[in-house]
């Protein structure tokens, strides 16, 4: 549409088949790094120089998480170069940020554009932001909207105000569990070698190298490496409340131990082998839970450094006995 | 967020309540409802649940607040450790963004 600061396109409030397809393959992390929009000042609906302006990133899932809230609304949306990364995570690295802020408003020339001067920014866009800079360096205010883009409509219903309820995080089991397969993508770069490195060694016994042993013992501890991939990267996120502890490191290896102790019950293998299993497994899932850290909304740097630093010792050293224990059960 | 806490007495967030203007900001901003602002002043009502995103203090109009920010992630702190870099979120695993 035209505006005194030149023609700016008006976007769709609707996703399409593409969209939806694109956020599914974000979910499990591929060509994330492509999956941009170009920034600058977009129009939703009808708006004019009394439309609200919406601040956000140019990552595509974030733009497209917020159009589709906006349906029948009019306001202006001005989409900051983030790198294609969302809101918190760019705000946390500085991309979402003042000086970004300051450079977008003076390319898209938007007080010609708006006769008021009000910016409503993510609250999650905080971090990188200082509001009073930028009322300083432009002139425009911020205003910190809520933390989800759904809250949206019923915080410009409220004449601008949060609830408490919108300004906090949350991480229900439907949030954790989406965030799960983008973890397991994660660690597929390290599955390729392990994997076969773990079959070929399982090959090695008394005779040297047998197939039979390959195919027994290699397979068994293939299966407890994906056991541990699954118990740390999807098992303890969806079941993070519930572990005992607060480390992840601690809650990963609980659940760890508690699986690999059932399949030892299950399946009565050797004593060296069911020993090493388990501190495989937990070791394993720790390590995986460790990293869930990352994915969540309320670790501290402080915090998650803190347990690294008990926690990476322990793990590495269950996996060096639990090898020990392993390669020598081949022996006796 | 109360079923989700992280380790107790580990972050770097400080309040220096003489110099708080009472603004309000670091309440707005903070995703845990760490600040509670009472009678002009603002207090930290639940220290503990601070995740040093450092919204409050960079939002500070008086410098009021202080905090070490970063990034709660391990995969970025062992990155972190390799490199000799900051921990940041784009550190290859993605798996924070």
């Amino acid at each position: 549409m035209e505006t005194p600061a030149g023609p700016v396109p008006r976007v769709s409030t609707e996703l399409r088949p593409r969209d939806i397809v694109g956020r599914w393959l974000m979910r499990w992390g591929f060509g994330r790094n492509r999956y941009r929009v170009a920034p600058g000042l977009y129009a939703v609906g009808n708006p004019d120089a009394e439309a609200p302006v919406l601040v956000t990133a140019n990552y595509k899932m974030t733009f497209d998480a917020l159009r589709r809230e906006l349906t029948g609304l009019d306001l202006w949306v001005l989409v900051l170069d983030t790198k294609g990364i969302n809101v918190w995570c760019a705000a946390g690295k500085g991309t979402f940020g003042t000086a970004e802020l300051v450079a977008q408003l003076a390319a898209s020339r938007l007080e010609k554009v708006t006769r008021h001067r009000t910016l409503i920014l993510p609250q999650l866009g905080a971090p990188g932001v200082a509001a009073h800079e930028v009322k300083r360096q432009t002139g425009f205010g911020v205003v910190y909207g809520p933390v989800r883009a759904a809250d949206l409509r019923e915080f410009l219903a409220a004449g601008r105000q949060a609830t408490a309820a919108m300004r906090q995080v949350t991480f229900s089991t439907g949030e954790r569990l989406i965030l799960t397969p983008v973890e397991l993508t994660g660690m597929g770069k390290t599955s390729l070698w392990a994997i076969p490195a773990l079959f070929l060694l399982g090959g090695f016994g008394p005779g040297f190298f047998s197939a039979a042993a390959l195919t027994e013992r290699g397979t068994a501890a293939v299966l407890v490496y994906l056991a541990g991939l699954l118990a740390g990267c999807v098992l303890t996120p969806v079941l993070l409340p519930w572990l005992p502890g607060r480390a992840f490191a601690a809650k990963g290896a609980v659940l760890g131990a508690a699986l690999a102790l059932i399949g030892a019950l299950a399946l009565h293998p050797p004593l060296l082998t069911a020993v090493a299993a388990i501190l495989a497994l937990a070791a394993l899932a720790s390590f995986g839970a460790m990293n869930f850290t990352g994915s969540t909304p309320f670790t501290s740097p402080s915090g998650v450094e803190k347990e690294m630093r008990r926690a990476i010792p322990l793990q590495g050293a269950a996996v060096l006995i639990a090898g020990g224990l392993w390669l020598a059960a081949a022996f006796v | 967020m109360q079923k989700f806490r992280h380790l107790k007495g580990v972050t770097t967030l400080e309040l220096a309540r003489e110099k708080c203007i009472g603004c309000r900001l670091c309440e707005t901003v903070c995703p845990h409802g760490v600040f509670v602002v009472a009678e002009g002043k603002a207090a930290m009502a639940d220290r503990d649940a601070c995740m040093e995103c450092g919204a409050c203090a960079g939002n500070c109009p008086t410098a009021a607040i202080s905090v070490k920010a970063g990034v709660g992630c391990a995969s970025a702190i062992i990155h972190s450790w390799l490199t000799g870099e900051e921990p940041s979120c784009d550190c290859g695993g993605g798996s924070c963004c």
